[in-house]
């Protein structure tokens, strides 16, 4: 192995030598390398396989926008595939695989796409694989996902936290170069709030890579200093290894912070990444400029890569991209990567430069072939030659590495994100940041200014003219003098004629000049077509380094300005952003909150099987020793509520306090029935509607004091009913002296029903419920023995004489254990929500099964709950249009099966005796059904057609889901007790 | 990601604490209205680009219903209020 590190210079620590591996082979590199760097620095070229022809490559860039040094890092649930080489800053211990090869990287059997390529062109999936249908998600897609791909995702479940935070300041600098340091310095002396953020580990941007100095010391000192003194300004956070991906409405921004993604041993008391949201009053983009890779044949080689990469590599690093470069350029950038190189010993084979004519001087005894090109590459795994032409004559020219500098663009995605699109411009060739309005601009080069001095200053201006915009005045900063700077400045150049081979355009997906020529003759010819056609500048890289090139090139085949053409959408992520971090702590137990209610402990230590009912968790039913189905507990509890007594958890049903001096009337326009009248201490059941007329809550109304009410709501409404109120309150009826507040939380509520259920609760509270103190339907404070004071409504869901007893949350646990103390020598038993369901079918009470949001009142049988005297309540306006009104709607009814074995389900559908199963012959449904232990067979409660005049008739339960047919009798709802005799007990 | 709102009452506050009902302009018709005017009420709703007057729940802060005056295509907005003062203003009209 040859080593292409220096001996001397760049940012790394040769005294702090880090180990890592690469597909499996163990490597030494530095603190400061990256993982690319560090691969350069051990002759590891050769780097990945192409996506789609498994072509060898090398890493082109040396930073974000790479295309082709793709890996997987890390090892089981830190597993992280597709990250890219050029910004994964190396630590020790740290094991990287390449990807998209087998049997290895070097011997790779995908090649043979590569051999195949003239069949493979684009759109080849799309032609070939049209037909049969069902072969494309059978067969085509996994084998071609199989054989054209990227890294792969593991199945074990990622081991770290990550977490969310929100920022706010005054400046946001987003890059933290020449101009972004500049700025921040600017406004931090000012005294503004900055947060200067930067996605690398490392603050200076191209100031590490540039050899020119800075008020006599080399750049990469002097962008030190201005960290060390922002570091020492209390109002400037600096913010490294953060990536801004992401401008957002009211000047949002979104980061995400790689806060342990570099240490060998991640603490656990830190997150891996931290999502952040950043609310800038003024932001200035100070994200640089990507030099654009030219297209000529055979430039995927590893070894060639892009003339800022190869001076990167040089003076940040300490590493030399090969022994013998080559250069092919365009403009200045290429004639100051020889000087660079030549200043550290590296032969210079040649500088290729396609102007004609030039101002660059090329270092002395370094050959220049202007007007000349290069047309192919030469080398299996790496570079070891290239073909330059000019004016037909080949020439052979070896070399281990090509540097090639197109030019620059303007880093803008940013700018772009929120619609506005870049602007092209004829002087600078290439695409400008739009004019997004006062309080976001570009700066230095991504404002297409080009040398570090006229960014400096540049930087140091845009800070200023942003705090101006928030009344802020900023002194004059002095810009330091910059020796040895070069000039950039290039000619355009988009295709390469010639070529002998594949001229890549899109690396990462393996998209070469031919795609794009056979997407316009194939009439794929706006560029967002082109793009999904080729699939230039899609995947984990998006294009950045490929895509302005796609849109000169295709400007030149159509011979227009790329001003014609125009760019693709620009959307968030900048670069890709890890599922972790976007679900923050929302991941596992925490990915919702786990609801529970007072009553929790105590149903537990009953027994109780839990049931999940939206966020609640709520008890279904209490096995006890011996009982082996669910039913067989039902079914005890049923008939142990309805001879004895039971004790259920009601403490989810929303529970919602109205106070004020208009609740009574408030309340009497929200409900259908009438409210106003209802006397202090008593309780009525009620009925709210949408203002459709159809049916939209039900749910009890008691009145504890003149002006005090509190309503309960079903479980799963219980949040868009006080949102209904507090809109009727807050826009319809202002006037009200009105409000709503929610203590659903504040109470545990639990329901004692059956025959003995007043001797038990009496021993429990001290006041007098009888019959004739405290009949149905009665609603006050009660205070229990012990002198807690709580709420007791005489209210009943089973049919059974019932309670509800509501007291602080706190106390629910014990209330319970006391009331079933109380309740033992009675027989007393917990029962849960699948009882009460029971309970309320044998009793016919409806539920959302039927409060379905299709059912109007008088569908449900509560015609009589519309008050319709009333002159206006929510809903009374159109329940009484065409249609809710019409005699064939269907109509709450029961049913038993006419065999007393047989099993009725929910769901189910109803057809007239020996009709045939059609929607045409449809007669209603099955909402609810359940095993009566009364009755001791199924019943039913359904929505059938013109239902309350069909009882007794004979009538056919399809269910064509679990294929049966029963016969079933027509009857009311009401199954058990129909005169309600043992409510008034 | 997130987006601001400048709620009366809370100060400014992300997105996420509010929930939207959608067109504050149409209002509710009285008892006694014409059938048309309470379809339209009901059923029928501009789909207007650009100004638009919405209603906003401030559900995770202060409950209170408000009307949101903004630009649905670049979300600009222009003004908050509280949507019983936007009932107070417009009964007084």
């Amino acid at each position: 192995m040859t080593s292409f590190r220096l001996t001397a210079g760049g940012a790394v620590d040769r005294d702090h030598a880090l180990n890592f591996t690469f597909d499996g082979k163990a490597y030494k590199g530095f603190a400061g390398d990256t993982l690319a760097s560090a691969l350069l620095a051990n002759d590891q070229m050769l780097m990945a396989r192409s996506f789609k022809y498994h072509r060898p490559r090398g890493v082109v860039t040396a930073g974000s926008a790479e295309p082709n040094a793709l890996m997987t890092l890390g090892i089981g649930g830190r597993t992280e595939p597709n990250a890219r080489a050029t910004v994964t800053e190396l630590y020790d211990g740290l094991t990287a695989k390449s990807q998209n090869r087998w049997p290895s990287l070097k011997h790779d059997f995908g090649a043979f796409n590569s051999a195949l390529s003239p069949f493979l062109g684009a759109g080849f999936y799309y032609k070939t694989f049209m037909w049969p249908g069902l072969f494309w998600e059978k067969l085509y897609e996994p084998l071609i996902r199989r054989a054209a791909g990227l890294g792969k995702a593991v199945m074990q479940a990622d081991p770290d936290r990550y977490e969310k935070s929100w920022a706010h300041c005054d400046l946001l600098v987003i890059g933290a170069g020449p101009t972004g340091l500049m700025a921040a310095l600017a406004a931090g002396r000012a005294g503004a709030r900055v947060i200067l953020a930067d996605e690398g580990f490392r603050f200076g941007g191209s100031l590490l890579s540039e050899g020119a100095s800075i008020d006599g010391r080399p750049a990469a000192e002097f962008a030190a200093s201005i960290v060390g003194e922002l570091s020492a300004l209390p109002n400037v956070t600096l913010m490294p290894r953060t990536t801004v991906f992401g401008w957002y409405d009211d000047m949002v921004f979104g980061a995400v912070e790689r806060v342990q993604k570099h240490v060998a041993a991640p603490s656990p008391d830190l997150p891996m990444e931290r999502m952040w949201r950043i609310i800038a009053k003024q932001a200035i983009l100070a994200t640089g400029a990507e030099e654009r890779p030219l297209v000529f044949g055979g430039n995927d080689r590893p070894g060639v890569m892009t003339a800022g990469a190869v001076r990167t590599y040089l003076n940040r690093f300490g590493v030399a991209a090969g022994k013998r470069v080559a250069i092919f350029t365009n403009g200045g950038s290429g004639y100051r990567t020889a000087a660079d190189l030549l200043a550290q010993g590296i032969e210079v084979a040649a500088i290729v430069d396609a102007r004609a004519q030039s101002n660059d001087a090329a270092p002395q005894d370094v050959r220049v072939m202007r007007g000349g090109s290069v047309i192919a590459t030469k080398g299996r795994l790496r570079i070891d030659g290239l073909i330059a032409e000019r004016s037909g004559l080949d020439e052979v020219i070896a070399c281990d590495a090509l540097a090639m500098s197109g030019g620059w663009s303007p880093i803008v995605h940013l700018m772009c994100q929120r619609g506005a699109k870049p602007v092209w411009s004829e002087d600078k060739q290439a695409f400008m940041a739009p004019d997004v309005g006062g309080t976001f601009a570009a700066a230095g080069s991504a404002a297409g200014f080009d040398t570090i001095s006229v960014c400096l200053r540049d930087g140091a201006a845009k800070a200023r003219a942003a705090l101006k915009a928030l009344g802020r005045l900023v002194g004059p900063l002095d810009i330091p003098d910059v020796e040895g700077e070069y000039d950039p400045s290039f000619a355009p150049l988009w295709y390469v004629p010639g070529a002998k081979g594949k001229a890549f355009v899109d690396f990462q997906n393996d998209v070469h000049v031919g795609d794009l020529g056979l997407a316009q003759r194939e009439g794929f010819r706006h560029i967002e077509h082109t793009k999904r056609y080729t699939t230039a500048g899609m995947a984990t890289d998006q294009g950045k380094l490929g895509n302005v090139n796609t849109v000169g090139i295709v400007a030149g085949m159509r011979g227009v300005s790329p001003a014609e053409i125009g760019t693709t959408t620009f959307r968030p992520f900048y670069t890709p952003v890890s599922f972790g971090a976007m679900a923050g702590t929302a991941r596992a137990e925490h990915a919702a909150p786990f609801r529970t209610s007072p009553l929790h402990g105590w149903a537990r230590k009953n027994g109780a099987v839990f049931v999940e009912s939206g966020l609640w968790h709520r008890s279904a039913w209490f096995p006890q020793e011996g009982e082996k189905t669910w039913r067989e507990s039902v079914d005890r509890e049923v008939l142990n509520v309805r001879a004895n007594a039971g004790l259920c958890d009601v403490s989810t049903l929303g529970k919602i306090e109205v106070l004020g001096r208009g609740a009574a009337e408030f309340l009497d326009r929200i409900y259908s029935n009438g409210v106003l009248k209802l006397p202090v201490s008593r309780a009525r059941y009620g009925l709210m509607l949408r203002e459709d007329g159809i049916v939209f809550d039900d749910g009890t109304v008691s009145r504890l004091a003149e002006n005090r009410y509190v309503i309960t709501t079903t479980t799963g409404s219980a949040s868009e009913v006080l949102s209904h109120m507090e809109f009727a309150a807050q826009t319809f009826w202002p006037e009200l002296d009105v409000r709503c507040v929610s203590v659903t939380d504040q109470w545990a509520q639990m329901s004692l029903a059956g025959p003995k259920a007043r001797i038990i609760m009496g021993r429990v509270v001290q006041d007098d419920i009888s019959d004739t103190s405290f009949p149905f339907m009665s609603a006050k404070e009660v205070t229990l023995r012990g002198g807690l004071k709580g709420r007791l409504f005489r209210i009943s869901f089973s049919g059974e004489l019932a309670y509800e007893l509501a007291v602080p949350a706190g106390y629910g646990e014990a209330v319970a254990d006391a009331i079933m103390e109380a309740g033992r020598e009675e027989g007393i038993c917990a029962y849960g929500v699948e009882a009460l369901n029971v309970l309320r079918i044998e009793k016919g009470h409806v539920t959302h099964s039927e409060l379905e949001g299709r059912t109007t009142a008088d569908d449900v049988g509560l015609g009589r709950m519309m008050a319709m005297q009333k002159p206006d309540f929510i809903g009374k306006r159109l329940s009484t249009r065409f249609g809710l009104t019409a005699a064939d709607r269907l109509q709450l009814v029961g049913l038993k099966p006419i065999e007393a074995d047989k099993e009725i389900k929910a769901g189910a559908h109803l057809l007239k005796d020996q009709a045939k199963p059609s929607l045409a012959n449809d007669q209603g449904f099955v909402s609810s059904a359940c095993f009566s232990p009364v009755l001791g067979h199924f019943i039913a409660l359904a929505l059938l057609k013109s239902g309350r005049e069909r009882y007794g008739e004979k009538i056919v339960v399809w269910d064509g889901l679990r294929g049966t047919e029963v016969a079933a009798e027509v009857c009311s709802a009401v199954f058990v007790d129909p005169e309600n005799l043992k409510l008034h007990l | 990601m997130a987006s601001l709102i400048t709620c009366p009452h809370c100060g400014t506050r992300p997105k996420e604490e509010f929930s939207i009902r959608g067109a504050a302009g149409p209002e509710r018709p009285s008892p006694t209205a014409r059938d048309e005017d309470w379809h339209r009420y009901v059923y029928v709703r501009d789909n207007p680009k650009g100004r638009y007057q919405e209603h906003w729940h401030h559900v995770a802060g202060c409950r209170r219903w408000l009307v949101v005056d903004r630009d649905n295509l670049s979300h600009e907005v222009f003004g908050v209020t509280d949507a019983a003062e936007f009932e107070r203003a417009r009964v007084a009209k």
